[in-house]
């Protein structure tokens, strides 16, 4: 059939500007692919290199000698404690933020200074967090480098995270509940608690677990805060379980990993690659429970 | 009723601790400027500004009976190319994504990218600097011969790569904020995928991707852990990609360590950390400005 | 019959706009009256007054008086109970993202009342008074907002009845259902004029002459014209009044 006698076959300018869609949709493609296929060969990457170290024992056991042999509990426990400190205490404030601007504030002058610094604390660097943390909370607070002073350091750093998907949560509520609940006589509070709460709480807990997911990978807000490269875990008993008070230095896999990576003479190779293995597992075992959470919303929404 | 005003004084404490939650982001930002502005002050007088942009010679603990040097263009220059090089590669490819995922992917696969670029997000920065160092390094060593392989180039590489997440989702949300109609209105008027792509939704959405790159730029910018590990040691200005830098970032973390606290070095690495800190801000608060028309709340705000 | 509901020169501005200026009449107890008038004329405003929900509209402010059996609403430092004596039903239905039953209970149990007992009698009736009961009565865990329109209606209904209120205000409740619920929730105004007193602000003229006791004709924002429905109807004073009443405008 030529082109003459069918009136709907493409002319040439729309073949090439067929061509021309396809080109660019490849390359667009393969620009995605950019992201995607470098992060699951480095994550394969490390895990093949840490295999060999692989085990119960690298999760459970102490490390020895200087991180060139045993395990990772020491640090592991840390984070598990700076991360759970540091979520108490971000959580009410960024939740509680969140509430003000989303259900009280009025818009104005106020709520736009407020979102401008949470977008501006969103944008500080690690550095200069840790900077903060060790002028307000290490030295003027006199908390001193410990559990406590690190777990503030990150609170201040997850404050937006927090903010931010609470705000959204809480957004996604539709206004016409809280006018129903208004018009039965019920308070702002009684409203937000009642109806409000309840239906964000989906979107405010995948906030949460982002924080938690952060407050366990950052290293440097924990350097100069109260993180330490060694202290003595017992081998047995409760205080293993609890080993470090708050007032006191910890040990974290963020700083272990750097430090078995950078400064310790003879480390076979294996050892760091093992503790980045185990970091970015339960790093994104974190994120993957905060992506299945907010999956889990969307199919169980109310209205 | 005794009963109901018992319950408006729980309300209102409950109303307090919102309201102070809602200032808290703003006590925070504040807080931060304060104590590290604190620190550095008292240095201030001792250094000569000129000095600090334009010389290299950063000499912070000189040896005893010699002046100290404050030059910091080394570094200066140090977070400037890698920044530019992560920049060179996050941009195209954070915005190809963003492109392919919101315009061109099927659901699945868009599904399945945004999860990975998710994931990509998490990954924490110490284990980025740990790739730097152990994967990425020596193949660029071995690549372009250099004889180390933590250098310019292999710090530009990670950069980007931690760069991209974010230019992605925030480019993708501002291309998906575009409405339907402009699509409609183009494909109607006979326009390919592509030049709806180039013609419409670029132009439509660029104050939104203006913002990704913006914010993507603050990331690298602001960054430590990874430059740490990834860049090297040398407090130079590169002439060529595979020599060795450092970053304002890198340097503070670097040396904080070793600096007895209250002395001219320590607080000289204020200094720089409120440099840093400034110029931060300034970044994401003019994002800030321009993301502000393309994210809408889900309802409209309750007052 | 003294008077339920009293204004006396109410003017109500948003920012600069002027959404009611100085209206001023009353509502007998225990009556329906019909405020009617076309779009934008200040309806919506005038019944956010009653139960000072405009409160919430951030530049409002208001001048004049309403009162609530002889006292004024805008000196009530006890809002909360004000809302309760109420009842409010709007245009667009809003069921809670709760089951049927809470949606009734939540209103009395803000209130305390906590006992299964007294909640379901109360439910139960609140039900049945706004014509749900029988479609619901073994559903009563539905999701609120499962419901039909024409139900979420009844259920807004019942949840404004639960309040036991003095006074009942609907804000256009038909526009969104359809005409056999109307004429069932216009069945069930007509039952509970007997113990309350009922503010209807509707744009159906018919559905105006077909319930109300008096009506208020409002338009732009100022009250033209009121009086009792047959003389309104019949021999209305005002050349607007005539004109919307006939249907001529709206």
């Amino acid at each position: 059939m030529s082109a003459a006698s069918n009136p709907f076959a493409p002319s040439l300018h729309e073949l090439n500007k067929e061509r021309i869609t396809r080109r660019g949709r490849i390359i667009t493609g393969l620009l995605a692919l950019c992201l995607a296929v470098p992060v699951v060969l480095l994550l394969a990457v490390i895990f093949v290199e840490a295999m060999p170290v692989i085990s119960l024992e690298l999760i459970w056991g102490n490390a020895t000698d200087k991180g060139r042999g045993g395990g990772l509990w020491g640090p592991l426990i840390g984070t598990f404690y700076l991360v759970i400190t540091s979520v108490l205490i971000v959580s009410p404030l960024g939740v509680g933020a969140a509430i003000y601007l989303n259900e009280y504030a009025r818009e104005g002058t106020a709520t736009r200074i407020i979102g401008l610094a949470v977008t501006s604390l969103a944008g500080v660097p690690s550095i200069v967090h840790a900077l903060f943390g060790l002028g307000a909370f290490v030295l003027f607070a006199g908390m001193g480098a410990s559990v406590q002073a690190a777990a503030c350091t990150i609170a201040v750093m997850n404050l937006p995270v927090v903010i931010a998907a609470s705000r959204e949560a809480l957004g996604a509520v539709p206004r016409s509940f809280r006018e129903a609940c208004w018009n039965l006589g019920a308070s702002r509070w009684q409203t937000i608690r009642t109806v409000v709460l309840p239906n964000a709480w989906s979107g405010i807990l995948t906030g949460v677990i982002l924080a938690v997911s952060r407050a366990a990978g950052e290293a440097a807000p924990i350097l100069f805060t109260g993180a330490v490269f060694f202290k003595h875990v017992p081998d047995s008993g409760l205080a293993r379980l609890l080993p470090y008070a708050l007032d006191d230095t910890f040990m974290a896999m963020a700083m272990h990993l750097l430090v078995i990576s950078t400064q310790v003479s003879n480390m076979p190779p294996e050892r760091p690659f093992a503790a980045a293995f185990v970091l970015v597992a339960l790093v994104l075992l974190i994120n993957a429970a905060a992506i299945r959470m907010r999956m889990k919303l969307r199919n169980n929404r109310k209205w | 009723m005794s009963s109901s005003a018992g319950k408006r004084l729980g309300e209102r404490a409950i109303e307090a601790f919102i309201t102070f939650s809602g200032w808290s982001s703003i006590l925070c930002m504040l807080a931060i400027f304060v104590f590290v502005l604190r620190e550095a002050l008292p240095v201030v007088p001792k250094i000569d500004f000129v000095e600090l942009f334009t010389s290299t010679r950063w000499i912070p603990a000189p040896a005893k009976g010699n002046p100290a040097h404050y030059g910091a263009l080394g570094l200066i220059t140090g977070t400037l190319t890698t920044t530019l090089l992560g920049m060179a590669l996050a941009v195209p490819a954070g915005l190809g994504a963003a492109v392919y995922v919101a315009e061109f992917a099927s659901a699945r696969a868009r599904e399945t990218l945004k999860v990975l670029i998710e994931l990509l997000a998490a990954i924490p920065s110490i284990v980025w600097g740990f790739i730097g160092l152990m994967v990425i390094g020596p193949v660029v060593a071995r690549v372009t011969g250099a004889p180390l392989g933590t250098n310019l180039l292999t710090g530009g590489l990670i950069l980007g790569l931690m760069s991209v997440p974010v230019i992605a989702s925030i480019a993708e949300d501002a291309l998906r904020a575009v409405p339907d109609t402009y699509r409609e209105a183009a494909l109607a008027l006979g326009a390919s995928p592509w030049e709806l792509v180039t013609r419409v939704l670029f132009p439509a959405a660029k104050k939104g991707l203006l913002a990704a790159c913006l914010l993507g730029l603050g990331r690298a910018v602001g960054e430590t852990m990874a430059v740490l590990l990834a860049t090297g040691h040398a407090n130079q200005i590169p002439t060529s990609l595979v020599d060795p830098v450092r970053t304002l970032t890198a340097a503070i973390a670097a040396e904080l360590g070793e600096a007895p606290k209250g002395s001219d070095h320590y607080r000289a690495l204020f200094v720089l950390g409120a440099l840093l800190l400034l110029l931060t801000v300034a970044i994401n608060v003019t994002a800030d400005i321009f993301v502000r028309g393309i994210r809408t709340d889900g309802a409209k705000r309750a007052r | 019959m003294s008077a339920h509901l009293e204004l006396e020169n109410l003017a109500v501005r948003y920012g600069s706009h002027v959404a009611l200026s100085g209206v001023s009449f009353s509502v007998p107890k225990n009556s329906i009256t019909a405020i009617v008038g076309p779009a934008n004329s200040g309806k919506t405003t005038l019944l956010r007054c009653i139960n000072r929900t405009i409160d919430f509209v951030s530049d409002a402010s208001a001048t004049g008086d309403l009162r609530v059996n002889g006292e004024s609403v805008f000196g009530l430092r006890d809002v909360l109970s004000l809302r309760r004596r109420v009842g409010m039903v709007f245009p667009l239905p809003v069921g809670l993202p709760m089951s049927v039953y809470d949606n009734v209970a939540y209103a009395p149990r803000l209130r305390g009342i906590k006992r299964k007992a007294e909640l379901d009698a109360l439910v139960e009736r609140c039900l049945r008074q706004a014509v749900l009961w029988d479609e619901v009565k073994d559903r009563l865990d539905l999701l609120g907002t499962r419901l039909s329109g024409g139900q979420q209606q009844r259920l807004t209904l019942a949840r404004a009845l639960s309040l036991e209120p003095e006074i009942l205000c609907l804000d256009e409740f038909s526009i969104a259902i359809d005409p056999v619920t109307t004429m069932r929730i216009e069945e069930v105004l007509a039952q509970l004029k007997g113990h309350m007193t009922i503010v209807l602000v509707t744009n159906l003229v018919q559905q105006a002459r077909r319930m109300a006791d008096q009506v208020v004709f409002l338009n732009a924002s100022r009250l033209i014209e009121h009086g009792v429905t047959a003389q309104m109807f019949e021999r209305p004073q005002s050349a607007l009044a005539a004109q919307y009443l006939c249907g001529a405008i709206g």
